[in-house]
């Protein structure tokens, strides 16, 4: 019953932050602030953890094929696959799910405990749309740090297989090219669409509606996280069901 | 003025305020005071609108509260000044944002006008060259004060204040009193406090309210509470030490 009703205001939420829009020049720079904070803030961790992914994914591939029937460019075709399929689109947005959801509840989560909220709903202000509706646009941009990812996932592999001795730059560049379904772009992408609304609204609502102190907010953050990565891998599993099988 | 008709408020089957009816008038500090789970806060919450009452009515001026499309809403927003227990501030904001925050939100002030009412509030409330600090920089007497800035820059008619002196040493408490009594008398606006500070009670409380249980079971003036033969306020008022040796001192001295 408790998660039906969750369900019900989680969907209110929604509602309620599209509604009463907040002054435009004030919202024009609450939007810049959340693309500082959450997209440009999260490009560096994004950055440093693709490029060593993906250069893993690359070792990890070579050492496991010893057949010489199988062709050397495969370390470049598997390391684009698992970059670009899953690694960059779903387990990024997992990491994120840590980073920025977590951020999200814990400030959302502190402006409760501290009135702040009730401060804003005082001044006649929606305050929903205020705090959760520039998160929502700013993360719009979230495919962009996915694109990144890819990039640096895959330029990761190559500098690992290549200077490691596992392939040779053409036949990596050979497996890159190979069999290339420009399709599973647009499956990421979407993909990473859906992942971004969940990675803005539900850390909101986990801040938003929680009730106690500092320790509740500890928790929130905690529950944030969990419920965060459960929607996208629940979100992850359906689209890849509906548009690649 | 602000007039209450009434008002009922329940959590589930727990009934918090039984039917309230009162006035506040305009130009005076009317003070909601009783003890901790009387009730106080939530009446104060059902007057901004932040709880809705189960029963009774609102009157801001001549207009229901109850009755109002959105635009009277907004518009009765607009007039509320609010100055919250812990002073609400926005964390991420200066002091100076924070003021400011009112006048962007609800006018259409250029930056200069703004920064010059901002500087004028500030002045008001004894705070000078902090504009660009952050609320985690200040004192909690200065916080208190930038609060009642923001409260009453964009020159509301209404204000309410939730324990303003809760966390302050007695004397900034009275210097938080006096300038919430001050501010009153010179906008000339309709201002509630809810406290629990007897002394608060003696400096500003120029209309008081007692509360118990959710009942309203006394209200006068702050000379008149010390004369009240109520049981309620009277075990109230001199539950403190410091207020039971003024009175033995009085009664001695006939």
């Amino acid at each position: 019953m408790k998660y039906i009703e969750d369900i019900g205001s989680y969907f209110l939420m929604l509602k309620k932050v599209f509604s009463s829009p907040t002054k435009t020049s004030v919202l024009k720079d609450l939007i810049l602030k959340e693309i500082d904070d959450l997209i440009i803030g999260s490009i560096p961790i994004v950055a440093f953890i693709s490029f060593f992914v993906g250069g893993v994914v690359a070792i990890q591939t070579a050492l496991n094929i010893d057949n010489p029937l199988i062709p050397a460019y495969l370390v470049g075709f598997a390391t684009r696959q698992s970059i670009i399929l899953e690694f960059a689109p779903t387990f990024i947005s997992i990491i994120m799910a840590g980073k920025v959801g977590s951020f999200i509840t814990s400030s959302i989560g502190s402006m409760r405990v501290t009135e702040q909220i009730d401060a804003l709903e005082v001044m006649g202000i929606n305050s929903l749309n205020y705090l959760v509706f520039p998160k929502i646009i700013a993360l719009l941009l979230y495919p962009f740090v996915i694109a990144i990812a890819m990039f640096l996932g895959i330029f990761g592999g190559w500098v690992a297989g290549v200077y490691g001795g596992f392939s040779s730059s053409d036949a990596f560049i050979q497996g890159l090219q190979q069999d290339f379904i420009p399709f599973h772009i647009v499956y990421a992408f979407l993909k990473t669409i859906v992942f971004a609304l969940i990675l803005a609204t539900v850390p909101s609502w986990q801040g938003y509606y929680m009730k106690g102190g500092a320790l509740e907010v500890g928790k929130a953050s905690t529950n944030s996280f969990v419920w965060t990565s459960v929607l996208i891998i629940l979100a992850n599993y359906i689209i890849t069901q509906l548009l690649l099988s | 003025m602000i007039k209450v008709d009434g008002i009922k408020k329940s959590f589930g089957e727990e009934e918090i305020l039984k039917g309230i009816s009162t006035t506040f008038d305009k130009g005076k500090t009317n003070l909601i005071i009783g003890q901790s789970g009387s009730g106080k806060t939530v009446f104060l919450k059902c007057l901004i609108g932040l709880l809705e009452p189960n029963d009774g009515l609102i009157y801001f001026e001549d207009k229901i509260l109850q009755e109002m499309n959105d635009e009277d809403h907004r518009n009765l927003r607009e007039d509320i000044g609010m100055l919250f227990q812990g002073g609400a501030l926005f964390d991420s904001m200066t002091i100076e944002e924070n003021v400011m925050f009112p006048l962007r939100m609800f006018t259409n002030q250029n930056k200069s006008e703004m920064l010059e009412r901002v500087n004028e509030v500030l002045k008001r409330v004894n705070l000078e060259n902090v504009n660009k600090k952050f609320p985690s920089e200040i004192s909690g007497g200065m916080q208190k004060r930038v609060s009642i800035a923001r409260a009453i820059v964009n020159k509301p008619k209404y204000l309410f204040c939730d324990e303003p002196n809760s966390g302050l040493d007695p004397k900034t408490a009275i210097v938080i009193d006096n300038l919430i009594q001050e501010i009153t008398h010179e906008y000339d606006i309709t201002t509630v406090v809810v406290t629990h500070d007897m002394n608060s009670v003696m400096e500003i409380g120029e209309k008081i309210v007692f509360l118990k249980n959710g009942l309203l079971v006394w209200q006068g003036s702050n000379d008149e509470i010390f004369k009240t033969d109520n049981d309620d306020v009277t075990s109230f008022v001199y539950s403190s030490n410091l207020f039971k040796k003024i009175r033995d001192i009085q009664m001695k001295e006939g």
